[in-house]
């Protein structure tokens, strides 16, 4: 088991030079002015732009702004914003914030996905099963900025059950709306697939041996059919996990929640290399180690797995 | 020039680098905004008035703020040699008298018994240092052109001192400038204009973080700027100058949208706030009756066609240009797209400065005519028939859309020609296109005014050359007539030459004249006493409490 | 003794065997896809999705048949309006047609939904079970590189392609934008089952049978570990059409001259709070599609698999 963990540790060095390289290469490429972007619709005196662009090393070639910036990253800073501050200090603020917004996402996309998923798939065909699909399918069709907007107007600023802004006080207490909008908006997937293994795991040999024993289903559903069809679940999960660390961008700007998902896109946005650059390494860590905590999760769920 | 990053436009229009410009003046319609000025001061001159704000793109100095998240800020903190009051008019803050000698020399004397925060008394030297340091080419401030008609000022290489300004004695200095600017006075309201303290020049970058100013206003102590989520400004007691706060201080919340700011105001979380989201503008002024804000500002909207474009060059440009023109309804599209927020355009300048006018010779150009403008069209043809199809470009990060779209459908539908908007993912996009002049179709283009002033709308835009003129338009006839304007003193003669040379401009339409924005703003039911001033921001020091 | 012989055991003929045994040629073959049909026709379901889908298949293919205004039409002064007759569904802010609108967008909506869902399936199943099987290093490897494309942020990724590629925003380009970057999720959702079911005492049986592993991958693996990729490539479908309108909502969507539900949404949805039809009906039309789609696809898979058919 350690070994296996060792093991990944050293492959995440590859997949982390393959990320920055990647996307400091789709940085570059990306087109616009970034610097001429910060003077509106005012064309900024030429020495003056090409003292700027020369203060962001923006006029050196590609592998070289790259080589400059992991030097940087490997004395443990990860540069400034093009507004002065240090990123450090920028994803220590942002970062926390973002975390908790989806952690509570998650948690609440789990739970719905892996309850309701169970129940379509103990009860696949019935008019329940079906009602839950098209509940969660419409859900999924409603694109996040209006799903957040009606969050926002009707249950906070309506019924007032919720915060309508969230601003300085980033709380769990503050925030349960928009997690909860977004795990209305995501959980489809993650239900379906909990209904898919269900289905299979009830009609598994193991199953049928468990209620060949006598079992009842009060014992075998959760012991024997829910636990196993974790698995699929449990990886989608995690996805969305990642996904949105950096995908919270429409959530955090409707409920001006200070995260990462604003931060990310105004840097994206402003082509800020090194910001975006820095952010998404970190991202990539973390989900690196994300991801080995769900294989090694695999194995608690199902025992035939074993790692080496 | 302060660029409002309308962050997050729309229902959530994902939106950073925008130019969405917001912006107001109280010329017209005052009494829409102040309201309730019997309120009794004393009651509540401590209380903390909530405003919404965006983090500042830079440091807090007012040589490198050019934003108005920023903007706000330093114009709370700081004090200049004069401050412009709701209508645009300066008036002296700092200053005891600026005598203009000609229009290019003028002499400055200053108030005795003004300080920093820190206890530094201010002297001419707080302000010439703080000049030279912002106009230093080495030193790469955004605001560094505000400072290129002074004397001495370079471009080529880093200047310590520019030899235009002298300082006679402690509270006098001279500024002699390299070119004939009657205006210059006026522009002295701006905030790259503020004097600095010497402790800014120990430690630029401590500086920006805590900033020590000299305005009604001074930071609520370490850490009140809590970044991306909101800044703390208290009351400065020692100021002694005539924007005497009314409340006890400010806080400013950073928004990322405007619809998360205008929720808010709906809840009263917040006080007052300087943008209306696209989602709200058409139920905005019923939900808010008498504390809704929609007043003109110094925002210029139009389009620009580059004259190297084909069928876009020497008469038949002309032609085509006015019969573009002349097939967009404007006054339609004002009222259904922006829901009457924003007013056709008549000039190149806007409402609220002095000297605009609705009737400048040619002005009809601006109108809707689709008869007229098929013939235009059709006698450009003549000269060589169009081929393609119109486009417009566009940035797609500040929900220029819905008006690009029906512009063109206007265009489209009057000439019977193929039109369609041309979206650029990013602000950064278009402006590199632009700039570089690769961009092969017509682009939007807008203009906030830096100061209340004709000149401003005008010469850094279409002067031959001029740093802005994206279209790189060249006339002789206007550059003449602009000339001879911004050498003359008198102001009401200024402004009429400044009006001849814009009706050169209605002639070749180097840019095509759309709409005036106006300020969309609100107010909460704690507050009175809110005025919009003519660039877009309240005027914070008065609001009181209920 | 060979005739008189007693029989020991009943004559073959008297057998129930023989009843079982007995194949009856004027019975229909039994074969999956059958079997399959048989059931899906009982079900009324069935007929409604398949209809929807014909429907809009047929929009797409044919969009004059369904109407005779034009989507490109836009008069200004008829902004918001309601219904009136020739125009059964009312207009756009713009003024255009929201019917003729919703029936020109159905091809590229629907182009959009399936080729990003072919592009992330051929990308994803092949990365994930190989992975998944063959375990090791080509596990490590082909799991780290979907690693990398998982932690790239979606937004960048897809600005970086629309923008670069700016000159061909069409459905080929948004799809590849959109699936491009997606399959890394369903590599691992495939990648995770694949592991569970390589355990199973048919797989291992059919190695020790002496079956290459690339045929028992393809032959009793895959099947057996593709439904939750079918789950999840159904619902791909609908995902890719609403992350069309947010493309469409952040610039780097299709051109506005390409009709498309997303499109319309995206600027629909700035006035919801004066004019919510424009939003609600291109809003239906993709719910509606994703529906038909999805309800098919289950059912079609819940007939191919005979243990679920078997339960009911």
């Amino acid at each position: 088991m350690l070994r296996y963990i060792l093991r990944r540790l050293l492959q995440a060095i590859p997949v982390f030079f393959g990320t920055t390289f990647l996307l400091y290469f789709m940085v570059f490429s990306m087109p616009g002015d970034p610097i001429l972007a910060m003077f509106g619709d005012r064309t900024p005196n030429e020495a003056l732009y090409n003292q700027l662009v020369a203060q962001y090393n923006l006029d050196q070639p590609f592998v070289v702004q790259y080589l400059l910036y992991m030097k940087d990253l490997f004395t443990g800073n990860l540069g400034v914003t093009f507004s002065g501050r240090s990123v450090n200090e920028v994803f220590a603020d942002a970062f926390p914030v973002t975390l908790m917004l989806v952690t509570m996402a998650v948690i609440f996309e789990f739970i719905l996905a892996a309850g309701l998923g169970l129940i379509s798939g103990l009860r696949a065909g019935k008019f329940s099963d079906q009602l839950n699909l098209v509940v969660a399918l419409v859900l999924n069709s409603i694109p996040a900025f209006v799903a957040m907007f009606f969050a926002q107007y009707f249950i906070a600023l309506g019924l007032g059950w919720a915060p309508v802004t969230v601003g300085a006080n980033a709380t769990w207490s503050t925030m349960w709306l928009p997690a909860l909008t977004i795990a209305l908006t995501l959980y489809v997937v993650g239900m379906r697939l909990m209904r898919g293994s269900v289905i299979e795991a009830r009609s598994a040999d193991y199953v049928r041996t468990a209620y060949a024993k006598g079992l009842t289903s009060k014992r075998v559903v959760p012991v024997h059919v829910a636990r196993n069809s974790l698995i699929p679940v449990v990886t989608n999960t995690a996805a969305s996990f990642g996904a949105l660390i950096a995908g919270t961008t429409v959530t955090e700007g409707i409920f001006n929640i200070p995260g990462i998902g604003k931060v990310l896109y105004d840097a994206i946005i402003g082509g800020e290399g090194p910001t975006i650059v820095s952010f998404v390494t970190i991202l990539t860590i973390m989900y690196i180690i994300v991801n080995i905590l769900v294989d090694l999760l695999y194995a608690v769920l199902d025992p035939r797995i074993r790692y080496v | 020039m302060k660029i409002n990053k309308k962050i997050l436009g729309g229902v959530a229009a994902l939106s950073a680098a925008s130019l969405v410009l917001a912006g107001c003046s109280s010329e017209e319609e005052p009494e829409s905004t102040a309201s309730g000025s019997d309120t009794p001061a004393e009651s509540s001159s401590d209380a903390i008035i909530l405003a919404n704000g965006s983090e500042p793109q830079n440091p807090l100095v007012p040589g490198n703020t050019n934003e108005t998240g920023g903007g706000k800020i330093i114009d709370s903190i700081f004090a200049g040699l004069v401050y412009y009051d709701g209508e645009g008019a300066a008036h002296n803050e700092i200053a005891a008298d600026i005598v203009v000698e000609d229009p290019q020399n003028l002499t400055v004397t200053l108030q005795d018994g003004w300080a920093f925060t820190d206890g530094e008394a201010i002297t001419a030297n707080s302000f010439v240092d703080a000049w030279n340091y912002t106009a230093n080419l080495d030193n790469a401030f955004y605001n560094s052109y505000f400072f290129e008609d002074i004397e001495g000022f370079s471009w080529d290489e880093p200047v310590e001192a520019m030899s235009g300004l002298t300082v006679v004695d402690d509270l006098t200095f001279t500024i002699a400038l390299n070119k004939p600017a009657a205006d210059f006075a006026q522009r002295l309201g701006y905030s790259a204009f503020y004097p600095l303290p010497t402790a800014f020049y120990d430690d630029p970058e401590a500086f920006g973080e805590n900033p020590i100013g000299n305005g009604p206003y001074m930071l609520a102590g370490e850490g009140a700027w809590q970044h991306d989520v909101q800044i703390e400004l208290v009351t400065n007691p020692d100021y002694a100058g005539p924007r005497a706060p009314q409340n006890g201080g400010l806080t400013f919340t950073f928004y990322a949208t405007q619809d998360a700011a205008y929720a808010d105001l709906l809840a009263n979380n917040v006080d007052v706030i300087d943008g209306i989201p696209d989602s709200a503008l058409a139920v905005y002024q019923d939900e808010l009756g008498d504390r809704a804000v929609n007043q003109a500002a110094a925002i210029f909207q139009s389009f620009t066609i580059p004259e190297r474009l084909e069928h876009f060059s020497g008469e038949e440009g002309q032609l085509r240009r006015q019969a573009l023109s002349l097939s967009i309804n404007r006054q339609e599209i004002t009222d259904v797209i922006f829901e009457g927020t924003r007013t056709p355009a008549s000039d190149f300048t806007s409402p609220v400065v002095d000297g605009w006018s609705d009737s400048l010779e040619g002005a009809d150009v601006l109108g809707y005519d689709p008869e007229r403008a098929a013939e235009l069209w059709a006698e450009a043809d003549a000269i060589n028939p169009w081929t393609g199809t119109f486009q417009l470009a566009y940035n797609a990060d500040g929900g220029h859309q819905a008006w690009v779209d029906a512009t063109v459908n206007s265009i489209r539908n009057t000439l019977s020609i193929e039109a369609e908007g041309y979206p650029y993912a990013t602000f950064a996009e278009l402006r590199e296109d632009v700039s570089t002049d690769v961009i092969e179709s017509a682009f939007r283009t807008g203009w906030q005014a830096d100061y209340p002033g004709l000149y401003n709308f005008l010469g850094p835009l279409y002067a031959t050359n001029a740093g802005s003129n994206d279209g790189d338009y060249s006339s002789a006839d206007f550059d003449a007539l602009l000339e001879e304007g911004i050498s003359n003193g008198d102001a009401a003669a200024r402004n009429e030459l400044l009006q001849e040379a814009q009706e050169v401009l209605l002639q070749d339409l180097p840019a095509i004249p759309l709409w005036y924005s106006n300020v969309n703003g609100g107010f909460s039911e704690n507050v009175s006493n809110v005025v919009f001033d003519w660039h877009s921001v309240p005027l914070y020091y008065e609001i009181t409490k209920n | 003794m060979s005739d008189k012989n007693p029989h020991y055991v009943a004559p073959h003929e008297e057998l129930d065997e023989v009843q079982i045994d007995q194949v009856k040629l004027s019975d229909r073959k039994s074969t999956l896809w059958l079997d399959a049909w048989r059931d899906l026709r009982r079900r009324p379901l069935f007929y409604v999705a398949l209809a929807i889908v014909i429907l809009i298949t047929l929009m797409a293919l044919f969009p004059t048949w369904f109407t005779d205004v034009m989507p490109r039409d836009a008069e200004l002064a008829k902004s918001n309006m309601p219904p009136e007759p020739g125009h059964p569904l009312g207009f756009t802010r713009q003024g255009e047609d929201i019917w003729s609108r919703i029936v020109y967008g159905a091809s590229t909506s629907l182009s959009v939904g399936l080729i990003t869902v072919a592009i992330t399936a051929v990308l994803g199943i092949p990365m994930g079970a190989i992975a998944g099987f063959f375990g090791g290093w080509v596990d490590s490897l082909l799991s780290r590189i979907g690693d990398i494309f998982f932690s790239l942020p979606y937004f960048l990724a897809a600005v970086v392609v629309m923008t670069v590629l700016s000159d061909y925003r069409n459905v080929w380009v948004i799809s590849l934008a959109i699936g491009g970057f997606a399959w890394a999720t369903l590599a691992r959702i495939v990648r995770a089952e694949v592991l569970q079911v390589k355990q199973q005492e048919y797989v291992q049986a059919s190695t020790s049978l002496g079956r290459s592993r690339m045929s028992t991958l393809i032959n009793h693996v895959l099947p057996n570990s593709i439904t939750p990729a079918i789950a999840y490539l159904t619902l791909a479908l609908g995902a890719a059409i609403v992350a069309e309108a947010t493309l469409s909502f952040l610039g780097i969507g299709l051109p506005n001259t390409i009709m498309s539900w997303g499109n319309d949404i995206s600027q629909a949805s700035i006035t919801v709070r004066t004019a919510p039809m424009p939003l609600i009906y291109p809003s239906l039309a993709l719910i509606i599609t994703v529906l038909a789609f999805t309800i098919l696809g289950e059912l079609v898979r819940d007939a191919l698999d005979p243990k679920a058919r078997a339960r009911r």
